[in-house]
């Protein structure tokens, strides 16, 4: 039975109500591989990685492990069977140590009823050394970084014993190194013949990381392609089910005035530390300057100044030549500046309030909305209708609560809002995060249009493609300070990621 | 699966919280049906007992959408008990010092019980905005300090009634109930013999206070659906980031908040003495008008019409309960197990949804093998 594959789902159909998430999927995992599963938001790959792991039952459908036919009701059934999940949001205790949430349920015991902490933090660091993921035993989860949170969730599942790994959306948290990191950490885990099942839709990570790769659409499987013979062209224009256009056209460049001046800014993050050191810069009408870096540099907080949520320690901002003395969301509005939010769950969306609600969140208390404080329902149902065909949010219901919105379209129902009424100034942060290509490329191409419009753009990512797709000129955070700006014409990956390392500008 | 109406899961609780009720009977060795009837012959025996249900339900209707209005807003009041104090309180200074023609006397006695119980609910507002106390603590604490607040004002001399425990009385042009001063004249007695319905209705202090309560759930539900004011207290209810990141300024907007459900609470206090009591008292515990709002606002899922159903609920059993003692001999603390147990399975939907979908899929293989 050497050549039975390490798992095959089989006419796996799952429904919800009358959505069909999976229809009738075939899927087959090598021993040894790294099989990527590609597709929208929303196409149903983690429903379907879900029905393998027994979170979901699926309609119909049979699983095969090593050619043999088994049942998974649940995951512990799974995880029986060998197959282990990391989902995308974490499940840790997160006031344990690592090792207390490694052998939860299954703890290692002294005398039938102490936990032996010992062997807990010896499995870890055993674990750890053989694939490549160390982390502290002792360390406690909520000290530590997403990275390391993720290590730990990995960890998990191996200590149950599992020889399939299925890790939903594993980069969508990461920074770059992180994401680095974790290419080498499967490696390991598929040369010890481990096989990997990674959920994704992002196209440089199938390209490379995997082995294989199966692109779902709308919750029918398109194709299973060796990753070695396709390129990002053919997967995109798979997954979307049209060519997607990787290079948007943008006007000339022609800057106007200055818009946003920051002149020596300087903020303490929340333990108190210097996060910002004297940071100045501008941003003119028609131009998109992006903030590259590596997360944790200062961006949270200046995008925290920015939007008014936070009072700097020491520098000037001001707006078309007038200072802001204490920035205020409101106040800040008033001026024509908008935001996207970096966490539109957190940040952009009051989830339990309908799309119309949502989309006049920051405009509610100015005609045509309202009217001597009493709401015009009318006017509200109507910005809903428009901006719902505008931006091709869907469901197409503007009474549908936000919470039942995929993430692209909540980002999109956050991103109609920034850009109403013809905004100044817009800051956008990690707009497209979470978003698979057909959506990225409708948001870049509003954000253009926006530039084209004489709109003044600051843009932070930590997306260096994004940076260079949209970016006209280029400013590298490191510490708090500028790395220097670079324009577009002189900006490549090589030399921002230098800068972004903290190198000098030469 | 089909998901239940709030509707039919609120009846469903009802209806089980009546059957533990009838099973706590049956356990302490009473007749439940017997109990139930009595008490449904209790509030249907005679227009006054139609009356003092309405009565009973005022003051519930009130401090229910008192707690309710706070938490849709986000904000857990527990003070509603206080503000009610505070609110009968202002009222009682305002109608006994302040002579006034009725006509301005009754709606500033009002006013006075809603701005003392704003003014009460605004103080936790502000602990929570200013110094992020948390409002369940604050307002628990409130309610003790207006409880001794009341107990030593009604003691000072000129305002305490002389060898009472009590207030002086409200003047008569701060009255709500009907024909208040007029029905215990001579006139008003030989009128009230002629008119036996009347008469009956008369006899308990009917009083305007309902209709005051109806337009408070119009207000409330208004307010929260149709205004800029009540869109901005949801939203900074649901998610404050959100709310301060689109330029709402969180902090007053709880204070805002806060002081309304007081305003609420307290007029539930002044519509009490004008239209029942006439007078506050020292008090040696807290009465529970404000907590049986929790129970309410619960039982009416903080919708404002939901409210005001819930409260006749409570008005019914609060009014029947008592029959029970002199009849079959039952405490009315039977009324509390009733009450708490439909809150019990108002908070368990899972049950209901649950049964619903065993029900519905067994009916429907039914009918499919009956084809």
């Amino acid at each position: 039975m050497a050549d039975s594959p390490a798992l095959e789902l089989k006419g796996f159909t799952k429904t919800f109500g009358s959505l069909v998430a999976n229809d009738n999927i075939d899927l087959e995992i090598r021993a040894g591989e790294v099989h990527a599963l590609l597709g929208e938001n929303g196409a149903g790959k983690t429903t379907l990685m879900n029905c393998a792991y027994g979170v979901y039952q699926p309609d119909r459908g049979t699983i095969y492990r090593l050619g043999k036919q088994v049942t998974v009701r649940s995951p512990a059934d799974a995880l029986a069977q060998g197959i282990g999940m990391v989902h995308q949001h974490f499940m840790l205790v997160d006031r344990f140590t690592v090792a207390e949430n490694l052998v939860l349920g299954q703890e290692p015991r002294r005398h039938g009823v102490l936990l032996d902490r010992r062997k807990a933090e010896e499995a870890v660091l055993d674990l750890g050394e053989r694939y490549g993921l160390r982390v502290d035993p002792r360390a406690v989860i909520e000290d530590l970084s997403v990275g390391a949170q993720q290590k730990v969730e990995i960890l998990k599942a191996l200590y149950r014993g599992a020889e399939i790994l299925i890790l939903d959306e594993p980069t969508a948290v990461l920074t770059p190194q992180e994401i680095h990191d974790l290419g080498k950490i499967i490696r390991q885990l598929c040369g010890d013949g481990k096989s990997v099942i990674l959920i994704t839709h992002k196209l440089k990570e199938i390209l490379s990381f995997a082995d294989r790769c199966t692109v779902i659409r709308k919750g029918v499987k398109v194709a299973t392609l060796e990753v070695s013979q396709t390129d990002q062209d053919e997967l995109a224009s798979m997954m979307v089910g049209r060519k997607v256009q990787w290079h948007l056209e943008r006007r000339e460049f022609q800057p106007g005035s200055v818009v946003l001046r920051v002149e020596e800014l300087w903020a303490r993050d929340y333990r108190g530390l210097e996060a910002l050191k004297g940071l100045s810069f501008e941003v003119r009408a028609g131009e998109i300057l992006a903030v590259a870096g590596v997360e944790g540099n200062g961006q949270t907080e200046l995008l925290d100044i920015l939007c008014g949520l936070k009072a700097p320690t020491g520098g000037r901002i001001s707006i078309d030549g007038q200072p802001i003395e204490r920035p205020d969301p409101g106040k800040l509005r008033e001026l024509g500046f908008n935001a996207i939010p970096e966490d539109r769950q957190r940040k952009g969306l009051v989830l339990e309030f309908q799309v119309g609600e949502n989309l006049v969140l920051d405009s509610v208390h100015v005609p045509p909305f309202s009217q001597r404080g009493l709401l015009n329902l009318q006017a509200i149902r109507e910005n809903a209708a428009r901006n719902i065909e505008g931006y091709d949010i869907r469901p197409p219901n503007p009474v549908a609560l936000a919470s039942a919105l995929s993430g692209g379209n909540q980002q999109k129902v956050v991103i109609a809002r920034a850009l109403a009424n013809q905004p100044r100034l817009i800051v956008a942060a990690q707009p497209t995060r979470g978003l698979d290509v057909g959506a990225i490329e409708f948001v870049h191409r509003a954000l253009l249009n926006q530039r084209d419009a004489g709109c003044a753009i600051l843009l932070v990512s930590f997306e260096l493609d994004e940076v260079l797709e949209l970016a006209d000129r280029i400013l590298v955070l490191y510490e708090g300070r500028s790395q220097g700006v670079f324009d577009r014409a002189e900006a490549t990956e090589d030399v921002l990621g230098r800068a972004m390392a903290g190198a000098a500008h030469a | 699966m089909r998901k239940l109406p709030p509707l039919a899961l609120t009846g469903l609780s009802l209806l089980a919280g009546l059957i533990v009720g009838a099973l706590a009977l049956l356990a302490a060795g009473y007749n439940p049906f017997a109990a139930y009837a009595t008490l449904i012959a209790g509030v249907f025996h005679a227009p006054r007992d139609w009356s003092f249900v309405l009565i009973r339900s005022t003051p519930l209707v009130l401090t229910g959408l008192s707690v309710a209005f706070a938490f849709r807003t986000g904000l857990f009041n527990i003070g509603a008990e206080g503000q009610y104090i505070m609110g009968a309180l202002g009222a009682t200074l305002f109608g006994v010092f302040v002579p006034l023609p009725a006509v301005l006397h009754i709606p500033l006695t009002m006013l006075a019980g809603i701005l003392c119980g704003a003014a009460w609910g605004a103080v936790a507002g502000i602990l929570k905005s200013r110094w992020g106390i948390n409002e369940v603590i604050s307002t628990i604490m409130l309610n003790w300090i207006a409880l001794y607040i009341n107990n030593s004002v009604v003691s000072v001399e000129g305002f305490r009634r002389p060898h009472s425990e009590a207030s002086l009385q409200i003047l008569d042009s701060a009255r709500i109930d009907w024909l208040g001063a007029w029905k215990t004249t001579p006139e008003g007695l030989a009128f009230r013999e002629s008119q036996p319905l009347l008469n009956d209705i008369l006899r308990t202090p009917a009083n305007a206070g309902i209709l005051v309560a109806i337009v408070a759930v119009i207000l409330v539900a208004f307010l929260l659906e149709k205004t800029v004011l009540g869109y901005r207290l949801r939203a900074v209810g649901f998610n404050k980031d959100a709310a301060a990141f689109s330029g709402i300024a969180v902090p007053r907007y709880v204070v805002i908040s806060m002081a309304l459900a007081g305003a609420l609470a307290g007029l539930a206090g002044g519509l009490q003495v004008q239209g029942v009591s006439r007078e506050v008292a020292k008090l040696a515990a807290m009465e529970g008008n404000g907590f049986d709002g929790i129970a309410v606002a619960l039982i009416g899922f903080s919708q404002p019409w939901g409210v005001f159903g819930a409260a006749l609920f409570y008005g019914v059993l609060k009014h029947g309960g008592p029959k029970l003692q002199p009849a079959l001999g039952i405490p009315m603390e039977i009324i509390q197990i009733i009450m708490g147990s439909v809150i019990f399975f108002l908070a368990l939907p899972g049950i209901w949804q649950t049964l619903a979908n065993t029900w519905r899929s067994w009916r429907g293989n039914r009918v499919r093998s009956s084809r």
